[in-house]
């Protein structure tokens, strides 16, 4: 369960969003809308901690974030605007960082998330080689090898096919209904399947 | 971090508590700095004795020291100030830490500036590499570097903080430094005429540079209030009590 | 600590991937020394008087130029704010990528030393304390370079900054190297010496991890 209590952002001497308030339970996605600049990749950044200009608590579970910061960041996959992988290394190379840095995505099956997302055989070949959308593949594959409980997403699809896309709602999908909690960005058209979307429209919070 | 601190500590964190109790202060330090500096002045360049040896020039010292003093205490406030807005996570510690940061440039630069005018009838030289100008030229260095970085973030509050990192750095740099510079000044040359180490300054001669170097931490007093009250003018221009204040004024 | 071997683990990968990261500091090394004769004079005398503060001064440029790249890249691929969302640790990262610099820079710049110092006619007898005061030396610059590199990371203009705010910091650790080396071309010992840099340089391992991974947060969240 994640909480948001009064959470106001301010960039640049502009006021983003004010007293934010939300709680997101186990089962729940929640889709952040808005136009751009209004502040959706900031409110996902403060939600990681990688942000710090913000005001107002955020708790997961019981505990503010702030006090037990690694308790939180183990139970968190974050996947931002960049790729966060590195050109120079192989796909198997950098999924087996990113399973050095995360204790929850699983040990052994780095192959299995390389043929969900399409790139068997593409495992020897350095990122650079790929395409923009293969790269996005890459970087989105450790969610087949997550087991967080919190997924925080900023625009995921991008740069993916209309085959990806459905993959991905779909995982999505599975991961909601396996108690997960997932907040997203998107400029999609977003729906799943027998699951209830929850909305946040930043740009109503202001004017409202 | 959770340590307990005396009410008066918390207050300083409040903006507009800060802005009003240095309001108080300010005209009391500038006529402390008025008076002391005008004495010292004229005790230390009129009335006190020439110097058996170096005759007139001495005299450079009574702006010289008190700069140099200065200078280093002001690394060190700043250095403290960093420290209190990197713990408690406190603003206006921060804004104090980067109004000092060019007024101790500044006297950095006049320490050095009348050291090489003083320099030049005593050691026949504008600039000599003594162990003591070296180290300040390189607290220079440091204060640019400091001061290079605030203006560098685009983020304010993030440029405090990133050189109050860089301070609390050079602050456990600055004996290494200044120990390895005056090693190194040793080996390289032969024990020089030091200019402050001579024979027991007399009374009429210390006096007024006692006088001296208390108008300039005065005078380092007032300016570094007036300038951080501005600065949290600024800074603060978006909440109530400056628009108040602004109202009041108009 | 198995997130500090991985680290550089990653990193020494990552460097033999870009072979040419390692070579370009290496060869700015040899190239500015290789002015020194032509700009000064070639005459063996003058050069051995000031080899061993030129080699030292250049290998101290060569370290800084270095620098600036050391968090660069994974700050602008992302992979940078994945370790501060992640459960790991943003000081044993900063060890181990300083670590790896360590290992490219500093330590090839010792191996490489003795030849810039037959170049210079650096006396026979001074090319151990060249070669023993780099070793320890370089070390504490890639430690405290890493302070201004985490600090300047998120800036668009971070290569000359981070040598304004990191030179002054450089000095210590420049003079007790280039004294060393001098002290072993008159023949003197060079125990004292090194002691000094071996205590600089476990004084910046204590401290400067801390300072990096604080600055890199502040970078990362600015």
């Amino acid at each position: 369960m994640l909480t948001v209590k009064d959470l106001s952002c301010e960039r640049d001497d502009r006021v983003l969003f004010e007293r934010l308030n939300f709680t997101l339970r186990a089962g729940e996605v929640l889709q952040i809308e808005g136009q751009n600049g209004s502040g959706k990749t900031s409110l996902l950044r403060i939600l990681c901690g990688l942000s710090s200009s913000f005001e107002g608590d955020i708790f997961w579970q019981q505990d503010n974030v702030h006090e037990k910061p690694t308790v939180y960041l183990r139970q968190l996959l974050y996947v931002g605007h960049h790729a966060g992988i590195k050109a120079s290394l192989t796909a198997e190379e950098n999924l087996r960082w990113m399973q050095t840095l995360h204790p929850l995505l699983n040990r052994c099956s780095i192959t299995y998330a390389l043929k969900q997302v399409g790139l068997f055989g593409y495992e020897d070949v350095p990122c650079y080689a790929l395409s923009a959308g293969q790269q996005r593949r890459v970087s989105l594959a450790r969610l087949y090898l997550s087991a967080h409980p919190l997924w925080i997403l900023d625009e995921p699809f991008t740069a993916l096919d209309k085959k990806g896309v459905l993959e991905k709602e779909l995982l999505i999908a599975q991961h909601v209904r396996g108690g997960g909690l997932c907040i997203l960005t998107t400029h999609h058209d977003f729906d799943l399947p027998d699951i209830a979307v929850r909305r946040l429209n930043l740009d109503l919070l202001v004017t409202a | 971090m959770k340590i307990n601190m005396p009410r008066w500590f918390y207050q300083l964190a409040s903006p507009k508590w800060s802005y009003d109790f240095m309001g108080i202060l300010l005209p009391w330090f500038a006529t402390a700095a008025l008076l002391l500096l005008g004495v010292g002045f004229v005790w230390g360049l009129v009335f006190a004795p020439p110097d058996y040896q170096q005759g007139n020039s001495y005299r450079i010292i009574f702006i010289h020291v008190p700069s140099a003093i200065l200078a280093q205490s002001c690394f060190m406030l700043m250095a403290v100030a960093s420290g209190i807005g990197l713990v408690w996570k406190m603003k206006v510690a921060h804004i104090v830490a980067k109004s000092a940061a060019p007024i101790g440039a500044s006297m950095t630069i006049i320490a050095l500036a009348t050291g090489a005018i003083w320099g030049k009838p005593t050691w026949g030289a504008w600039w000599v590499w003594d162990a003591r100008l070296t180290s300040m030229l390189i607290l220079l260095f440091l204060y640019v570097g400091i001061i290079a970085l605030y203006s560098a973030f685009s983020n304010k509050s993030s440029g405090e903080q990133a050189a109050a990192i860089l301070t609390l750095v050079g602050l456990v740099n600055i004996p290494i430094i200044k120990y390895s510079v005056e090693w190194w000044n040793t080996l390289h040359q032969p024990a020089t005429f030091t200019l402050t180490k001579k024979p027991a300054m007399p009374p009429e001669m210390w006096l007024p540079l006692l006088v001296m170097v208390l108008g300039y931490y005065c005078f380092f007093a007032f300016l570094l209030m007036a300038r951080t009250r501005l600065e949290l003018l600024e800074r603060e221009n978006k909440s109530s009590w400056v628009i108040a204040l602004i109202n009041e004024k108009i | 600590m198995s997130f500090f071997v991985h680290t550089l683990q990653r990193d020494l990968l990552l460097a033999f991937r870009n072979r040419n990261d390692i070579v370009n500091p290496l060869a700015f090394f040899v190239i500015v020394i290789a002015l020194f004769p032509l700009a000064v004079s070639p005459d063996a005398s003058v050069l051995s008087t000031i080899a061993p503060g030129i080699i030292w001064v250049a290998a101290l440029l060569a370290t800084l130029l270095s620098m600036d790249g050391l968090f660069k890249n994974d700050f602008d691929d992302g992979t940078l704010e994945q370790v501060l969302v992640s459960p790991q640790s943003l000081v044993l990262l900063a060890l181990g990528k300083v670590f790896s610099h360590w290992l490219m820079s500093g330590f090839l710049l010792a191996l490489l030393s003795p030849l810039l110092a037959v170049m210079l006619f650096l006396p026979t007898q001074a090319i151990l304390a060249l070669v023993s005061s780099l070793l320890l030396g370089t070390p504490t610059l890639s430690l405290i370079g890493a302070i201004g590199a985490g600090l300047t990371v998120g800036l668009r203009k971070g290569g000359v900054l981070i040598s304004l705010l990191v030179l002054p910091l450089y000095i210590p650790v420049l003079i007790f190297g280039a004294g060393a080396v001098q002290a072993g071309v008159m023949g003197m010992p060079i125990a004292g010496y090194l002691a000094l840099l071996g205590a600089i340089m476990v004084f910046s391992l204590m401290f400067a991890p801390f300072a990096v991974a604080a600055a890199l947060k502040l970078s990362i969240r600015n």
